[in-house]
């Protein structure tokens, strides 16, 4: 049971003129190793959660657990949550510092307290399982393109060996190719190490193909926590908040109510594809 | 905390003194502090404050939230107050162990004090009334007479334009950063002051970077949209003077002559 | 409209102590003419020379060899400068780094007052431009306060206020949600059908594409191919090896259509593939 949230609540802006509700009581139970997509569009309240989820923000009301501890207990110590559950932000590349990427991703254990051998030995790794060239190792990393800037900044969270990793809009401003390879390398991530991925993104499309599970968070609250499958069942409902389900969804349930033989529930292409071609019988 | 500065915001309401020509405003606040400087006695300075109070009825702005803003230079008004209540030589007051306060020493602090609590609600009031878009209008025209003298009047004043719409952008982006940093372990808040300073490179660095980047995009964009200095530039919102700018304009020149003549001359 | 004649660009690289490291050709030997009302897309992945090449058409930057010839004006020609800059607008990624004005009203006015367009006509033209892509009830916001997608409308709006013959858009949905990058996309096509406005669109977003006139796909500052959407997404293994994707839809009828499904080539909606769909199983069913 690693990480719980009871009632949240969080209100933006608390005593100015300006306030408003950003966390209207959230409910929510992340178990370990679960691979797990949290939609919803900007302002949806997606990006102040999982700052709850790392002990950067703290619930007006409600609260959160870690490991059956609650973080805003005095004595809790935030340093050593921040390093169990781990926090990519949006162009993670925009907090690059260091004069080599080696460096950079250095920053976050030395940050632990660890010795020398050991905060190299972690970014070694971690540049390693993110992909990275060896032969930029040494490179200023604001010379690289942006997918291995990228790949740095994410490298600099993993160094930090995080039981949760938690990813805000990683693929943002990526181009095709280079949202297939982030999308892969989290995936692998996940299948490696063992660890719980929490995949906040705006996009259907990005997640359904890798996830367990959807969270849609829409005016700071939960509306949908299921399934893919289950999520995307309710597509009308999504696109009156503003997010749409995968462009197969639709497909497949317009093929259904054509009078197809098809299970309108398929979510993935590849799943589309089968249910199709089985239609035809060519399967 | 940034969020308490009331100096230098806006305050959105309708009123006479926000529909003053900002030029006006830019003016009255400069004759505001000459009299503050030129006058001498309490009837000078009673004549200010009626005027000043006066003022900030006319703005619609509440007093409270003018006062509020008061609070972050308490601790320099306080210091001011010390200075020179104890280090005015002349008449003892009252006196003890090292300490002298003196009867000139007492007028000087609580004058110094009535001056600067003076001088920065008048200037206050000037920047609660106009957007800082107009100020920075009225800047560039009430300084347009220094353009003859080689000095960039509209460069400094689109300068500071860009430069109070990036702020809060800039302010974000460093919220931004030091929350990311934190998520990678830095601590801002403990340790040494050497150690404080060396914890804030991993802000720094990135937000010059994009401070950069901002700029050269902004340069950019400014170019495509055909901006080649002040030169043959029209206003879509020229500044033009109102019947009430000009009774302003009297009835500024007359406290002036009131005050000086009440605060110099007459006593 | 705009047309280029083997246009090339380089730049020089350097090392930290500014010693010449080498020479990059970011654009190479790229002929494109589009036409009056036209609606193009540039498509590349990240650093195929698609943002570069799009600044030339703004004379934001200069060829090393060849011609850009804007509405029969030569960009190299510095007579011409703010003529061509007043014709062929442009629309960038980011959309706070171009906004200009603290308030929604003065930012559109801003193109207008740098052109010494008269008070009265900067008026009328900002209420046209921002009603053109429905932002006229935020005339008085700050910007700050608006979502990424309005911030591009505003920017767009920026644009047309300058009475443009031609739009340049570098991305201007890379940093959108996709609420923001249907809006945004919405604006461009009205402006392109209602106004006659050319516009050229640069994005690696294949859904973006598939209304324009023509595509033209870039990779190592080369256009590698051009034509119609449909003619380019029936390519989808060519667009792999160039780093993009198609549009899942199109994908989808690729796959069945290698599995055997008689499907046209270059399927771009989910209508028209459900359409074929039917048509193939009533074809079985007779």
């Amino acid at each position: 049971m690693s990480l719980i949230l009871d009632h949240v609540n969080y209100i933006y802006d608390e005593d100015t003129a300006m306030a408003h509700p950003a966390l209207i009581d959230v409910n929510l139970q992340i178990p370990d190793g679960q691979f797990i997509g949290l939609i919803g569009h900007t302002g949806s309240g997606k990006s102040t959660l999982v700052q709850h989820l790392n002990g950067l923000e703290t619930p007006t009301s409600g609260a959160v657990y870690f490991n059956g501890e609650d973080i805003s207990d005095p004595d809790f110590d935030k340093k050593d949550l921040r390093s169990k559950v781990g926090l990519v932000f949006q162009y993670p590349e925009h907090q690059l510092f260091e004069t080599d990427c080696f460096k950079d991703v250095c920053f976050g254990p030395k940050n632990l307290g660890l010795s020398q051998k050991e905060v190299e030995l972690r970014a070694y790794e971690a540049l390693k399982m993110v992909g990275f060239p060896d032969e930029y190792f040494y490179q200023s990393p604001f010379e690289l393109s942006g997918g291995q800037k990228r790949r740095v900044a994410i490298a600099g969270v993993i160094a930090m060996k995080p039981e949760v990793l938690i990813l805000d809009e990683p693929t943002a401003g990526l181009d095709p190719k280079g949202r297939e390879d982030i999308l892969g390398l989290i995936k692998k991530l996940h299948d490696e190490m063992g660890i719980t991925v929490i995949l906040v993104s705006h996009s259907m499309d990005d997640v359904a193909d890798y996830v367990e599970r959807i969270i849609v968070m829409n005016k700071g609250r939960v509306a949908f926590d299921d399934t893919p499958v289950n999520v995307f069942a309710h597509y009308k409902e999504l696109e009156e908040i503003g997010l749409a389900a995968p462009q197969v969804t639709y497909v497949m349930q317009e093929l259904a109510k054509a009078g197809f033989d098809v299970n309108a529930q398929a979510t993935t292409l590849e799943q589309a594809k089968n249910e199709i071609l089985k239609a035809f019988g060519r399967c | 905390m940034l969020r308490d500065i009331t100096l230098g915001q806006y305050y959105r309401t309708d009123s006479v003194i926000h529909r003053l020509d900002p030029r006006v405003k830019l003016v009255a606040t400069f004759i505001f502090i000459i009299s503050l400087f030129v006058v001498k006695n309490f009837w000078g300075y009673l004549i200010a404050g009626v005027f000043l109070a006066v003022c900030i009825k006319l703005s619609n702005v509440p007093p409270k939230f003018i006062f509020k803003g008061m609070k972050t230079i308490f601790f320099l008004l306080l210091l001011t107050m010390v200075f020179n209540l104890f280090l005015t030589p002349g008449t003892a007051l009252v006196s003890f162990w090292k300490f002298t306060i003196t009867y000139e020493g007492l007028k000087m602090a609580s004058m110094m004090a009535i001056r600067l609590v003076f001088l920065i609600t008048g200037s206050s009031i000037m920047t609660l009334t106009t957007t800082p878009n107009n100020l920075t209008d009225g800047m560039e025209s009430v300084l347009g007479p220094l353009k003859k003298i080689r000095v960039p009047v509209h460069e400094i004043s689109m300068m500071m334009s860009i430069a109070l719409r990036f702020i809060p952008i800039l302010l974000e982006e460093t919220d931004k950063i030091m929350k990311a940093q934190m998520a990678r372990g830095a601590d801002f808040e403990s340790g040494s002051l050497i150690k404080r300073a060396k914890s804030l490179v991993p802000l720094l660095v990135p937000l010059f970077i994009s401070a950069f980047r901002r700029a050269m995009d902004l340069a950019m964009a400014m170019e495509a949209r055909c901006y080649r200095g002040g030169e043959g530039r029209t206003k879509m919102k020229p500044l033009i003077y109102q019947k009430r700018d000009r009774i302003a304009y009297g009835v500024l020149y007359t406290y002036l002559i009131v005050a000086i003549a009440v605060g110099r001359i007459l006593f | 409209m705009i047309r280029t004649d083997n246009l090339v660009f380089e730049y020089i690289r350097r090392d930290e102590e500014g010693n010449v490291e080498g020479i990059t050709r970011a654009v190479d030997e790229v002929n494109l003419d589009v036409k009056p009302g036209q609606f193009i897309a540039i498509l590349g992945h990240n650093g195929s020379g698609k943002s570069t090449l799009a600044k030339h058409f703004n004379a934001l930057l200069y060829p090393t060899e060849g011609k850009v010839i804007v509405d029969g004006m030569d960009t190299s020609n510095g007579e011409y400068l703010w003529n061509i800059r007043q014709e062929a607008g442009m629309i960038f990624q980011n959309p706070d780094n171009q906004i200009i004005g603290q308030v929604v009203e003065e930012d559109v006015g801003f193109g207008p007052e740098n052109m010494g367009v008269p008070t009265e006509e900067i008026w009328e033209r900002v209420d046209e431009s921002l009603r053109a892509v429905g932002m006229l009830d935020f005339r008085k916001s700050s910007p700050n306060h608006l979502s990424g997608g309005q911030k591009q409308r505003v920017s767009i709006a920026g644009v047309i206020a300058m009475h443009p013959k031609c739009i340049i858009m570098d991305e201007p949905t890379a940093m959108l949600d996709p609420n923001g990058r249907k809006d945004v996309i919405r604006a461009a096509r009205a402006l392109n059908n209602v106004e006659g406005i050319t516009v050229i669109l640069i994005t690696h977003y294949m859904e973006e594409v598939i209304y324009a006139d023509k595509v033209f796909v870039m990779d190592k500052g080369k256009v590698t191919m051009e034509g119609t959407p449909r003619e380019i997404f029936s390519q989808v293994e060519r667009l792999k090896q160039l780093r993009l994707g198609v549009p899942q839809v199109t994908l989808l009828a690729y796959e069945l259509k290698k599995n055997g499904l008689p499907l046209p080539d270059g399927i771009l909606t989910r209508e028209e593939l459900v359409e074929e769909l039917k048509k193939i199983k009533n074809v079985a069913n007779t």
